[in-house]
């Protein structure tokens, strides 16, 4: 076999890119040919991985707001993190505590008139089209008459949606690229990605001007503002023009005198909008419902309603909820309902409980927990990818926090007695000897 | 007070109800306050209503004027048969399941189940190279298309197309091509200006028309000639009569430029279910080489949840074999609808396009305006339709007419129409 004709076969044989560039080619087709056959045999050989190499792109340039975006969203991110730990230990019984996913049974109240609803569209009488993209009505003054009695927010303020996560992607577009976003530090990942899509973020103004919109929740802290401090806040609105875009998704969970609702505060139908769902009330996070209210007194500095364009978004980029969920979310609203969805509400509220005793016991310094289903715990110095790479890696810390859960349980509810000795946890500050610390203490 | 509709007494309001009430005196003290947030200029480049609701809204003028007159609504595209029992009981026991510890299901995966990415590849895109991972389920076509950002209403609110022509009508940055009777409802691609997306529906929503094979070898063409991104809206393909083809995938060549849209809505009657699957092929890049797959991802993750998994469960039920033969029976009734009402049209003398491919009948008035055609029909019989102008400059003198319906509905609407003459 010639020099030329190995080393060619070679070069194919391994990794394609050095060999197929179109500059190498060039230098094969200029060098001296002493074997032409053989020479178009190899030109041959490389036509297909060629066209790989140089494929086919449009003219179209990307989205550049797009290519600002940091990294993926971050909830799948974690679930891809947690599907790569389950495939590298496929025997260690992983317990997510990560993202913020409902795992108990919707109450049959609910589901059986989301049966019934299904049934009734394969009968004459009971089979809808397209219904109205604001929400069924019924669904709507339901909606208004329990979350906000007394508030002066009606029916025709309510818009029924697929959930609080389409609903601030459209409210972004509704505001527009030209408006400058507030958001808290830290807060639900869907508000900043969002304003970045629509391009509002890396624009710097000249004038530093305080018309922010500004999104408001206590997911992730689990810390639910007080009276005084919406006051304030309602407040600084007023005074700077701004809007306030008020995620209330957890308010059922409030436990103490905190609002649920911004409107509770006075002055705020002028300066605000709020965001809510049946995601965490109802289990609705695979069903898809939620709302938003927008008062009638909101507007625009031309004095437009925010409401109008609101509703015209909503007309133009989506086509209502699914009318079965929408039955469901009824039912959610019923008397019976209502007391369902509170029971499931106590139930994580109990969970919430239980994390918040073991991470206290174990010295750490924990906040949220009592309004929210979150817990958001403290590891001063610590990167937070790090410190939940190592809850991840630590398969035996892992158990060991589930042993420590079920203990927890157990002394509490009176059935196994409290040992100092071995229950005494010495809070320290660096939390990877806390680790190995629980070990040696557990045994 | 606001009392609710039909509601009980509710014990456990009191655990919902605010701690605080507000008085009169307190909004007083704000009335007339403005926030200092400039509304969105692009909201402001919107003409009017979006185009359904202002057909609703007259539909409802009429039946106040004329409480007695039983109106015939052939305006909305909207679906008016039930569901099939194979696929209304899957949805019914998907909900029920709902309430046990072993059917309960949380957050879905944004971009669909995995089940029913692969039975809509398998049946839809049989033989074209589309794999389950190019198709994301949606909650139906109209949101995608925002989520696309492509379309004219959508497009004018992103701030894509600038300012209106007030003479013609026309968003200044869009491209229109203009298909009418003079180019058999097909664009003619050589006077047409490139641009990045091009967004194209066939079988057509309003005209009718289903491109052939060789229209759309040409449109492909003409994307890749122009480096430009095709959206493809194929909600209508189960209309298609006469062998065009169904899919852009069918034309070779197009999973490098083409992205398609489509929904259960006119399939299986799922406009209120909320139902329908973007196709985004990993072939398809932006001029950097990124695939757009990725960024439509991205999309799908950060502005969206996912489909109802009760609405998932409806379309993975119409798509099993019992399922799939009801729904195609439920298309055949709206197509002999259809025929019923090309049928009527022609015997009035009327030009009418459509009706043969999609549940549409184009009917051309020449020299007329399309809102007076659409008032003087509502007037002397009652039947709601679509004017044309609504569509687009070019369907000005036209009429759109829809046909879903219950069979005695268009049967009364064919007579009413022809006592027209």
């Amino acid at each position: 076999m010639s020099a030329i004709h190995q080393n060619l076969s070679t070069a194919i044989s391994s990794s394609a890119s050095t060999f197929l560039g179109y500059n190498n080619l060039k230098n094969i087709k200029s060098s001296n040919v002493s074997l032409p056959g053989r020479i178009s045999g190899v030109v041959k050989c490389v036509s297909s991985p060629s066209a790989e190499k140089t494929a086919y792109k449009t003219k179209v340039s990307r989205n550049e707001n797009l290519a600002k975006l940091q990294a993926g969203y971050l909830f799948p991110e974690i679930a891809r993190r947690r599907n790569a730990h389950m495939l590298k230990y496929p025997d260690a019984q992983v317990i997510s505590l990560g993202i913020g996913d409902t795992t108990e049974p919707i109450p049959e109240v609910i589901t059986s008139a989301m049966s019934k609803r299904s049934y009734a569209l394969s009968t004459i009488d009971g089979y809808s089209g397209y219904g109205a993209e604001q929400g069924e009505k019924q669904l709507r003054a339901a909606i208004a008459s329990t979350y906000y009695a007394d508030l002066g927010i009606e029916e025709d303020d309510i818009f029924v949606s697929d959930g609080a996560k389409s609903d601030i992607s459209r409210l972004q577009v509704l505001f527009g690229s030209n408006v400058t976003m507030a958001v808290q530090d830290p807060s639900y990942p869907a508000y900043v990605d969002s304003s970045v899509i629509l391009g509002q973020t890396g624009q710097f103004q000249k004038e530093v001007e305080k018309h922010h919109i500004f999104l408001f929740s206590n997911n992730p802290t689990g810390y639910a503002a007080s009276r005084e401090q919406l006051t304030k806040l309602v407040q600084f609105a007023k005074e700077n023009g701004s809007i306030i875009v008020y995620d209330s998704a957890y308010a059922m969970y409030v436990s103490d005198d905190s609002p649920r609702s911004i409107f509770e505060i006075p002055g705020a139908k002028e300066v605000a909008l709020e965001v809510s769902s049946f995601s965490k009330y109802a289990g609705f996070t695979g069903v898809r419902l939620g709302w938003t209210a927008i008062p009638k007194e909101l507007v625009y500095s031309d004095g437009f309603p925010v409401a109008k364009d609101f509703n015209r978004i909503v007309c133009t980029c989506f086509n209502g909820a699914s009318n079965i969920a929408q039955a469901g979310g009824l039912a959610c609203v019923s008397a019976e309902g209502i007391k369902a969805m509170h029971e499931v509400v106590g139930f994580y509220k109990e969970n919430t409980a239980i994390i918040v005793d073991t991470f206290n016991s174990l010295g750490f310094k924990v906040y949220g927990g009592k309004n929210a289903p979150y817990v958001w715990v403290y590891f001063p110095g610590q990167s937070s990818w790090d410190v939940f790479a190592r809850f991840l890696r630590r398969p035996m810390s892992l158990q060991l926090l589930e042993a420590v859960l079920d203990l927890v349980v157990k002394v509490s509810s009176g059935s196994v007695p409290l040992d100092t000795g071995k229950m005494f946890w010495k809070p320290v500050e660096d939390s990877s000897s806390c680790t190995s610390f629980c070990v040696r203490d557990w045994n | 007070m606001y009392k609710s509709l039909s509601l009980s007494s509710m014990p456990c309001k009191a655990m919902l109800q605010p701690t605080a009430r507000i008085t009169r005196q307190d909004s007083e003290n704000f009335v007339d306050y403005r926030t200092k947030v400039a509304r969105n200029p692009t909201m402001e480049r919107l003409q009017r209503n979006y185009l359904f609701p202002e057909i609703s809204a007259r539909e409802a003028e009429h039946m106040e004027k004329y409480p007695n007159a039983k109106v015939i609504s052939l305006g909305i595209g909207d679906t008016t048969q039930p569901l099939p029992d194979v696929v209304a009981s899957s949805m019914a026991n998907y909900a029920h399941n709902l309430s046990t510890l072993t059917g309960y299901r949380g957050y879905g995966a944004e971009q669909g189940c995995k089940e029913l990415r692969k039975a809509i590849a398998e049946t839809f895109y049989k033989d074209m190279g589309i794999q389950d991972k190019e198709v994301f389920v949606s909650d139906g076509a109209q949101c995608d298309i925002s989520r696309l950002q492509a379309y004219v209403d959508s497009s004018v609110i992103i701030g894509q197309t600038g300012d209106v022509e007030n003479e013609s009508g026309r968003y200044r940055n869009i491209e229109y091509m203009k298909c009418g009777p003079h180019n058999g409802f097909f664009p003619n691609l050589s006077k047409a200006v490139r641009t990045d997306i091009i967004f194209f529906c066939s079988p057509n929503n309003p005209t009718g028309h289903a491109a052939s094979r060789e229209q759309l070898e040409r449109l492909v063409r003409f994307a890749q000639e122009n480096g430009s991104i095709i959206v493809y809206d194929s909600a209508y393909a189960f209309y298609i009569t006469d062998g065009s083809p169904r899919s852009i995938y069918e034309i070779p060549g197009a999973e490098k430029v083409a992205i398609e849209v489509s929904s259960f809505s006119k399939i299986a009657g799922f406009t209120g279910v909320r139902l329908g699957w973007t196709v985004v092929p990993e072939q398809l890049l932006y001029a950097n080489g990124f695939p757009v797959i990725n960024d439509f991802n991205r999309i799908v993750c950060t502005c969206f949840n996912g489909a109802s998994r009760i609405a998932q469960a409806g379309g993975l039920a119409s798509l099993s074999k019992e399922g799939y033969k009801a729904v195609i029976s439920l298309v055949d009734y709206y197509k002999e609808n259809a025929e019923i009402l090309l049928e009527t049209f022609e015997s009035l003398g009327v030009r009418t396009y459509g009706g043969v491919n999609a549940p549409y009948l184009w009917v051309h008035f020449p020299g007329s305006n399309s809102w007076d055609v659409f008032n003087e029909i509502l007037e002397k019989t009652h039947i709601i339709t679509v004017p044309g102008s609504g569509f687009g400059p070019a369907g000005k003198d036209f009429i759109r007419v829809t046909a879903f319906g219950h069979r005695e509905n268009i049967l009364e609407a064919s007579k009413r129409l022809r006592s027209l003459l």
